[in-house]
């Protein structure tokens, strides 16, 4: 077992989501960051899709019952267990009644802990990871909650430290042009390219509003509402750009105009409230 | 014939367009019984099918290949699983939905709404929310100028072209006609969804 002490602004136990279910409006969501979750569980010799929990602007605090090898990765947080600092990216020991605390990460939002054999709350719909949108999985955690750990399957860990490169000072994300892009002014692309925008506080799992020079749309009439994916960059009716994180709505009405290319999505669930970010053109379109 | 659109969507799935909810459905499910290699999902909007990939396994061109090789078909109407909906026509907007149809009172509205059958054309908004097409186009009214910030659950509404169910309490801005004792989604239940694409669905009125 693993006891909640404090959740921190918002904590959750997150795998890899429900992929192949979005046709019956259940989207796959999971960890908003899922390389940091899989390489998480690596340094702890679990299954890449082992659930874990995702701390965001940190603040978790956890004991543990029982000894246990840890990992830490995502937005980089100070941490102790008890005065020993421990540092992310590398596995460390808890021994039985340890406590684990998470100070606020320095750079990045979303920070995820990875125990070995994983935590082990009922799956619903084949995942044990919380959907806050769509209300399926363990509600957000709270102080007292005790999660029950798994058996740990894969082999025992044998990285000591996977190093990370520093997050740049200013996000940069790469767009690829999305479906509707025709349905906006011409050259909203490359004016969504141009502008530095700012990451509002309307900022969660399902999506990002930006804050910046209006898009304007050519095309006023409604859009059949049609599938859409994480990374979406949309169009809304106030001509603010939303950037769809993992538990965006399975299918919407807003013309999509740009994709954030899947390799900088971790990039995208780690942007903060307050923080500025740009867009630019891929290359080597598809 | 239908014509097949298909839109950049990223490096992570493909959007195909086609000329009307019949035809997105029976790509869709043509691309589900069959996938094409690396195919990870397939998720019909309006008159779109989305087709999530696996950009490990193969790319947005030869996913777009594969789409474009499916000869188009509108889903065979008759054809899908029936679940027949019981409902109480007693919903609070049937009043307001006769006088923006034009008809004489609500027992019109609830006659008209079960007299045809529905099919879901694609889900979105949560879990199990189907949008049903099919719907007598007398009752297509425009949705509240204020959303509700509570629907419960089982409320059968419509809005626009689309009749829906109300698969758990939610804000909604659909105009309600009644209710069902039906559970469209209970993640324990197999099949946890009443309502998939390509489901035909009958309302059984109820007394009220």
């Amino acid at each position: 077992m693993i006891e909640v002490l404090e959740p921190g602004p918002l904590a959750t136990v997150q795998d890899l989501g429900r992929p192949g279910l979005a046709a019956l409006g259940v989207g796959r969501a999971g960890a908003a960051d899922p390389a940091a979750l899989r390489l998480a569980n690596r340094l702890v010799g679990n299954v890449e899709g082992a659930a874990g929990i995702e701390a965001t602007l940190g603040g978790l605090s956890v004991r543990v019952e029982a000894d246990v090898t840890a990992a830490l990765a995502g937005a980089p947080c100070p941490a102790a267990v008890g005065s020993r600092p421990v540092a992310p990216y590398a596995p460390f020991h808890l021994a039985a009644g340890d406590a684990l605390r998470l100070g606020t990460p320095s750079s990045g939002l979303r920070s995820y802990l990875a125990v070995r054999g994983g935590v082990a709350v009922p799956a619903v719909l084949g995942s044990r990871s919380t959907d806050c949108f769509a209300g399926l999985g363990h509600p957000p955690l709270r102080s007292g909650d005790r999660l029950p750990l798994g058996t740990a399957t894969a082999s025992p860990p044998v990285v000591d430290l996977a190093p990370q490169p520093r997050p740049a000072a200013q996000r940069v994300l790469r767009v690829l042009p999305g479906p509707r892009v025709d349905w906006l002014a011409e050259g909203s692309f490359q004016a969504l390219c141009a502008a530095t925008w700012r990451v509002s506080a309307d900022a969660d799992r399902v999506g990002i509003r930006l804050e910046g020079p209006a898009l304007r749309r050519q095309r006023r009439e409604e859009l059949p509402s049609e599938g859409m994916v994480a990374g979406a960059i949309q169009a809304s009716p106030d001509g603010r750009p939303a950037l769809l994180l993992v538990e965006h709505p399975v299918t919407g009405g807003y013309p999509v105009l740009a994709v954030v290319i899947g390799a900088d999505l971790a990039a995208a669930a780690q942007c903060r409230p307050g923080e500025s970010l740009r867009f630019s053109a891929a290359t080597g379109a598809c | 014939m239908s014509r097949l659109r298909l839109l950049p969507y990223g490096d992570r799935a493909v959007l195909a367009e086609v000329d009307d909810g019949p035809h997105a459905l029976g790509l869709a499910a043509q691309l589900r019984s069959d996938p094409p290699f690396g195919v990870v999902d397939v998720v019909p909007g309006a008159r779109t099918v989305l087709v999530l990939l696996d950009p490990e396994l193969t790319s947005p061109q030869l996913v777009r290949e594969a789409v474009a090789a499916v000869p188009l078909q509108p889903l065979q109407p008759g054809r899908g699983r029936l679940v027949e909906i019981p409902v109480r026509y007693d919903g609070p907007d049937l009043d307001e939905v006769a006088r923006l149809a034009g008809l004489a009172g609500p027992d019109e509205v609830a006659a008209r709404h079960a007299a045809r059958d529905y099919v879901v054309a694609f889900c979105g908004f949560a879990p199990g929310f189907g949008y049903l097409a099919g719907g007598d186009p007398v009752l297509a009214v425009p949705r509240r100028d204020s959303p509700r910030t509570r629907v419960p659950a089982g409320a059968l509404a419509v809005a626009g072209e689309w009749s829906a169910v109300y698969p758990r309490a939610s804000p909604g801005g659909w105009r309600l006609l009644g209710s069902t004792r039906l559970v469209l989604f209970d993640a324990e239940r197999d099949p946890a969804v009443l309502l998939s694409p390509g489901t035909r669905v009958r309302f059984v009125a109820e007394p009220r």
